[in-house]
């Protein structure tokens, strides 16, 4: 073999290796869900229904730091089964599952808000899992905004300080004789993610973020979320219900130092 | 384009010429003081030819060469001794090289202030090249009016150790916490080759409160703000004249943006209406502009911000419903409108719920 086409041959070879490369990473990068079924979902069947699970959120991410999402999800009318558990991944996170949500068995949450954070061009996907152990999903594409938004950390003094202060708001029935009740409850946590660096030390923030929140009214769950870093700071959630008849809201949250927070709150009467 | 190409081409090797090594440069300075006089950048152009692949390209690198001196910045003297440029209202692009905020400086019979130092090294050059057909004063001070890229990506054209970088106390904490993130956001959009340029502006003299440095018969006052456009907002006021830099405490024409809190914006604002100031150099928009009028469009929309959010939150509306209406009724006032106002409103609408 002459020198020169060796030479050849190895640029070909070279050009071949580059573009495999990049073939590989446009494809990581671009889907990773498949992987996620596999990792999250041992490759459970899914399906696609959005009568059963549906999902909002914006094309754009306005505030790459808070992007609201919004979820509806129940079972066909008539079916006894109940929405036992909704998963939301945000797949390009270096994070992807940023909450599982538990539901009582009575609770009737069909819908359910969020705000999450967004790292980049991303699909998030929703699974709900019935009662019966089917899954359904939903996806929405969210484009992370440029400019100047950056993460939250807009007064970390200010935020160190009021960790674990709640707030619940309960809302008025939207169409007077429905059952459903909507209620929000807020939690001040600064959520930190373990990517931010300590500007004194040069080393890594330990990650800090509330992993466990449940809202009972009286005994009964109403829910629980597991959560990770992918939830914005201040964790936010709004969603709708069917009142048992309790006469209070009790709210426990742990975060991954281990400390717990507690609320209390009378359930106000629904009004006439 | 072929052109531009070349020019950026041609830039980038100026600049590996002349920057100085990071660690040197990062020395310690304690405090403001006039230096000696700088020596002007050298401005051979010195092409890597090792990495040339035609004959072609090598008469190209030289024409550019010839054609490519960096280019002084518009710049306008709005008060005696006081230069500002005003930047494009618009988004950064690699087309305007972030060249969007409002930057300049301050001459002193001393020394020289630079506040800010634009969205590039490449606009920053052409900044210092301004500077230098300007005065022969020595730049003794850089200061930065807070962490936004447009105002501080220039900042490794002034890297000395005789140049005191100043900025609010909170200002190295919030460049530390979101520089990798403005990397990766702004490596689409200003490309490659300026991305790979900059390097991250560090504070060497903090401002917790107020400070005045002295240019040499001339006095600047800087004050540092709470939490207001961002954690981490300076003005400058030049005392002599009454000009102030407000960095973006102040837009005009483009849409304000919030990275802070929307209520101690408007606090801010009530007191630096108070200031004795002639007229200010914006973050965003006409330079020159007569004060306090110059604040009052900002001071409306943001008031229209929480006028409209407060609404929708006592009619229980959700953050996702808000983004939709809020503040609409402002969008015929400003540029850049749909940049920014959702995002705005989300921001106001996360802090103003807790009330
Ligand atoms: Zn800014």
């Amino acid at each position: 073999m002459t020198q020169a086409i060796r030479l050849t041959m190895a640029a070909v070879l070279l050009a071949l290796t580059t573009q495999l490369a990049i073939a590989e990473t446009t494809t990581a990068k671009d889907d990773a869900w498949p992987g996620l079924v596999t990792d999250v979902f041992q490759d459970r069947k899914m399906t696609a229904d959005p009568a059963i699970i549906s999902l909002e959120a914006p094309y754009r991410a306005e505030d790459a730091a808070i992007v609201p999402i919004a979820i509806n999800a129940a079972p066909p009318p008539g079916d006894s089964r109940y929405v036992a558990r909704i998963t939301v991944l945000v797949d390009n996170n270096p994070s992807p599952v940023a909450a599982t949500f538990e539901f009582g068995p009575k609770a009737g949450v069909s819908h359910l808000e969020t705000r999450v954070r967004v790292n980049q061009y991303t699909n998030i996907h929703a699974v709900a899992e019935l009662s019966d152990g089917t899954l359904y999903v939903a996806e929405k594409f969210v484009k992370a905004s440029g400019g100047c938004s950056a993460p939250a950390l807009k007064d970390a003094a200010e935020a160190a300080a009021n960790v674990g202060v709640m707030k619940l708001k309960q809302f008025p029935p939207k169409d007077g004789g429905s059952t459903l009740r909507e209620a929000q409850l807020m939690v001040r946590h600064p959520q930190n993610s373990g990517m931010q660096m300590d500007q004194m030390s040069h080393t890594y923030i330990p990650p800090w973020f509330i992993d466990e929140l449940a809202i009972h009214q009286g005994d009964d769950l109403l829910l629980k979320v597991t959560g990770g870093i992918s939830l914005s700071e201040d964790p936010n959630l709004r969603f709708t219900y069917i009142p048992n008849g309790a006469t209070t809201f009790n709210v426990t949250a742990t975060d991954t130092e281990q400390k717990t927070y507690k609320g209390s709150w009378p359930v106000q009467p629904s009004g006439s | 384009m072929i052109f531009n190409a070349l020019r950026e081409k041609q830039r980038k090797s100026y600049i590996h010429m002349t920057n100085r090594p990071i660690d040197s440069a990062y020395q310690k300075v304690d405090g403001p003081r006039a230096v000696q006089q700088q020596k002007p950048l050298p401005r051979r152009c010195i092409a890597g030819l090792g990495n040339l692949a035609s004959l072609a390209l090598m008469a190209a690198m030289a024409l550019s060469c010839s054609l490519a001196e960096a280019a002084p910045l518009t710049i306008t003297e709005i008060a005696p001794g006081v230069f500002a440029h005003q930047g494009q209202v618009e988004p950064m692009t690699l087309g305007n090289r972030g060249n969007i905020a409002n930057i300049g400086f301050i001459v002193g019979d001393k020394s020289v202030a630079v506040v800010d130092t634009g969205g590039s090294v490449a606009e920053a050059q052409d900044l210092l090249e301004t500077i230098r057909s300007t005065t022969d004063k020595p730049i003794s001070h850089v200061i930065l009016t807070h962490m936004h890229p447009d105002h501080i990506f220039g900042s490794a054209a002034f890297l000395r150790p005789d140049v005191a970088f100043v900025g609010h106390a909170r200002l190295n904490a919030a460049i530390e916490a979101r520089y990798s993130y403005y990397l990766e956001a702004n490596r689409p959009i200003l490309g490659e080759k300026l991305v790979r340029e900059l390097s991250q502006a560090h504070v060497t003299l903090p401002v917790a409160d107020r400070l005045d440095i002295d240019l040499g018969g001339r006095i600047i006052s800087l004050r540092a703000w709470p939490l207001a456009h961002t954690d981490n907002d300076l003005t400058v006021l030049d005392q002599k004249t009454g000009v102030m830099f407000t960095g973006d405490l102040v837009f005009t024409t483009h849409t304000p943006s919030i990275d802070g809190s929307i209520r101690g914006w408007l606090k801010v604002l009530d007191e630096m209406a108070r200031m004795p100031v002639s007229k200010i150099v914006p973050g965003h928009g006409a330079i020159g502009a007569p004060w306090p009028a110059a604040m009052q469009a900002e001071q409306r929309y943001l008031n229209v911000l929480v006028d409209d959010i407060k609404a929708a939150l006592a009619a229980n509306k959700t953050l996702a419903e808000t983004v939709e209406t809020a503040g609409r009724s402002e969008a015929g006032n400003w540029l850049l409108f749909d940049d920014y106002n959702k995002r705005n409103v989300t921001t106001a609408f996360a802090e103003l719920e807790w009330e």
